[in-house]
């Protein structure tokens, strides 16, 4: 018997480290940078429209959202003599449109999101639901050009019906009796885009509510309605609260389909059913074509505007969705 | 040997629900509503179809809820007359989008003939009958704006999404904000954007290059958004799989998680697509918007489908509307196949 020799090979003791190697701190490095892009985005735009824009709030101050005169004048060389940029008939017009819209939208789009969820049967669910998404993909044009053709001589019929019956009322006071290209039906439709937006986060926040619980009042006998009050809307208030400011927020950044239906006036005007009102996105689209380059700036200024209050909308929107989604049960 | 057992002639009781008396009550219902309605509006003030509905709801309302009143009390009228709110509301929502898919397609059908995708505008006025001309051009020009806004928007989304679910830094709350506030902008400010930034100070002139900047800037939320909800459904025992296995973060993210999401990210790149494709105000500010081909992005006006449907509707002869309707008409219908062909990849099953 002969002993052999054996010679272990011990292995260098492994490093142990929780360092990232480098290619994962490019990795890193690289998805933080695109993470971070739409926070320099949105930072661009900001400071563009702010540069860009910054003569004219300088020379017209506060009075560039209280006044609502738009004005300017050139001599023969081109050279500004006067000008006067007011924004707050666009302003109050922009958000009375949204504000009614939303009005119109949120019961209709809440008795739609409780049909899909609690109500339809599951043969018309799928189908329906691919429908409203896809309506909520549609282009603006295209509810633009079918809103100007076919919602407006509707629309203006019902405008006739509410000022006869409800006339009374300083909204609804029409002494020109026409009812064409009013906010009313810019109301409609932007109504009309955003019940599709709400729809579908209310649906998803009803399809949240906890399901012990829905299942505890059927079983204690509640009908379906009685159910839905004591478990789904409390739960999904906040929820759909926050939908509808989505959807205001869409409402007031709307151009294409509120400049084919609006006929747009710098005057402030609160008779909806009147044909004229403001809307600051359609009135910047209406005045850049023969804006001169001062006048551009103001476009600007006015883009900022409209920038920031749908900032401001977003904001409040997504504080009430996260406090609903924080609150989760 | 077999055991039957006392129970199987029982068939389970379900007293909730609607049995077939009942179905035949609620019809006839309705049927007399309808009966009412009519009979109300040829006696009263009321007229038209929204006369004719309204008495037709509030009857339907009526009948319904004071039978289930009287039948069961005031729990199942109050159930029932909800009942047919909710389905009042469904059908308030579905009504405008029947009416807008059936007048584009009977109004645009029309105008379609196989010269409208290969010929361009430039030699005929949009007031020229239907049968001359075409949006060839706006084809292209809406193709080439898409493609090289992808080139932008698809990185940036998607890494976007990757640093909300795979990293999940100090920043996640922020970003997430961020995103959300981005799908918010309003489609003339990315526009008036592109205008201030690039548009006066370098270029000074249109090209179909600002006008997929634009674009981008619109398309990046939907993008990121998306590929969140898809990158967080994959299961997070692959990450710990690629992980335990050696693999660094990189690996693992590039081999295995952005695989097994394929079909979901690139239903969010489609989403995205269907959310620019029929983008007006941004392109009207700086793409210009010729009438004829043009294969160069990066000079010269560029035509493009919306462009071609807002000079149609804007040129206001029966001509040129119907030229829009047609126009609209290949939009929705690229719209529509965008939007089927993202369910279809959406539908897979995530992982495969």
């Amino acid at each position: 018997m002969s002993t052999t020799e054996t010679t272990y090979l011990i292995p260098e003791k492994r490093v142990v480290t929780t360092k990232p190697r480098f290619s994962d701190k490019v990795f890193r490095g690289v998805v933080t940078g695109g993470g971070l892009s739409s926070l320099v985005i949105l930072g661009l735009i900001f400071g563009f429209l702010l540069y860009q824009g910054f003569d004219i709030f300088k020379s017209q101050g506060i009075g560039f959202i209280t006044n609502s005169d738009w004005d300017i004048t050139y001599d023969e060389s081109g050279y500004v003599l006067s000008n006067q940029f007011g924004l707050a008939s666009m302003l109050i017009g922009t958000i009375l449109c949204a504000f009614i819209a939303v009005l119109i939208a949120v019961p209709i789009s809440v008795a739609s999101a409780l049909y899909l969820s609690f109500y339809a049967p599951e043969w018309l669910k799928k189908p329906m639901v691919a429908i409203i998404d896809l309506m909520a993909a549609f282009p603006s044009l295209l509810f633009g050009i079918w809103a100007y053709f076919i919602l407006m001589p509707s629309g203006a019929y019902w405008a006739k019906l509410l000022n006869n019956y409800l006339g009374f009322l300083p909204f609804f006071k029409n002494e020109l009796r026409i009812f064409s290209n009013s906010p009313f039906v810019v109301s409609l439709i932007l109504a009309i885009m955003i019940i599709p937006i709400i729809t579908s986060i209310s649906r998803e926040v009803f399809a949240q509510a906890p399901l012990d619980r829905i299942q505890a009042a059927y079983a204690l006998g509640a009908t379906r309605w009685a159910m839905i009050r004591a478990v789904v809307i409390p739960h999904g208030r906040n929820g759909v609260i926050g939908g509808a400011m989505l959807g205001l927020g869409r409402a007031m950044g709307e151009t294409v389909a509120v400049y084919t239906v609006l006929n747009i006036v710098f005057t402030i005007n609160w008779q909806i059913l009147v044909g004229a009102g403001g809307n600051v996105a359609s009135m910047i689209l209406l005045k850049f074509g023969e804006a001169s380059a001062y006048e551009t700036k103001a476009l600007m200024a006015a883009g900022l505007v409209l920038f920031v209050l749908t900032l401001i909308v977003n904001f409040f929107s997504d504080l009430l969705v996260r406090s609903f989604g924080a609150k989760g049960k | 040997m077999t055991t039957t057992s006392p129970f199987q002639d029982i068939k389970p009781q379900r007293p909730w629900q609607a049995s077939t008396k009942d179905r035949l009550i609620t019809f006839a219902i309705f049927l007399l509503s309808i009966l009412a309605s009519v009979v109300v509006v040829s006696f009263t003030g009321l007229s038209g179809k929204l006369g004719l509905f309204v008495s037709f709801v509030f009857v339907f309302i009526f009948v319904t809820s004071g039978r289930s009143y009287l039948q069961f009390g005031s729990a199942v009228a109050k159930d029932s007359l909800v009942n047919i709110l909710v389905a009042v509301g469904t059908f308030l929502t579905i009504i405008p989008i029947a009416s807008i898919l059936f007048e584009v397609f009977s109004k645009g059908y029309k105008g379609l003939y196989p010269g409208l995708f290969f010929q361009d505008m430039s030699l005929n006025s949009p007031n020229d009958p239907a049968n001359v001309g075409g949006l060839g051009h706006a084809i292209v020009g809406t193709f080439l704006l898409v493609s090289i806004a992808l080139i932008f928007s698809v990185p940036i989304g998607i890494l976007t999404a990757l640093y909300l679910t795979e990293i999940k830094g100090k920043f996640s709350r922020p970003i997430r904000f961020l995103v959300q506030a981005m799908s918010g902008v309003p489609s003339i400010v990315a526009g008036l954007f592109i205008l201030s930034a690039i548009l006066y100070p370098i270029t000074k002139n249109n090209s179909s290059l600002l006008g997929s900047l634009a674009l981008a800037i619109l398309m990046i939320p939907t993008v990121a958004r998306t590929s969140e909800e898809v990158l967080n459904l994959i299961p997070n025992d692959l990450r710990e799989a690629g992980v335990a296995l050696g693999g660094t973060q990189w690996r693992t993210v590039a081999m295995i998680v952005v695989p097994a999401a394929k079909s979901g990210l690139l239903t969010a790149v489609i989403l995205g697509i269907a959310r620019i494709a029929g983008e007006t105000a941004p392109i009207l500010l700086v793409a210009g918007g010729g009438d004829r081909y043009n294969f160069n992005p990066f000079s010269g006006p560029m035509g493009s489908l919306p462009h071609f449907i807002w000079n149609s509707f804007r040129a206001g002869t029966p001509e040129s509307t119907a030229r829009a309707w047609t126009g609209l008409l290949v939009l929705l219908v690229i719209v529509f196949v965008l939007f089927a062909i993202a369910r279809f990849f959406g539908n897979r099953k995530v992982g495969k």
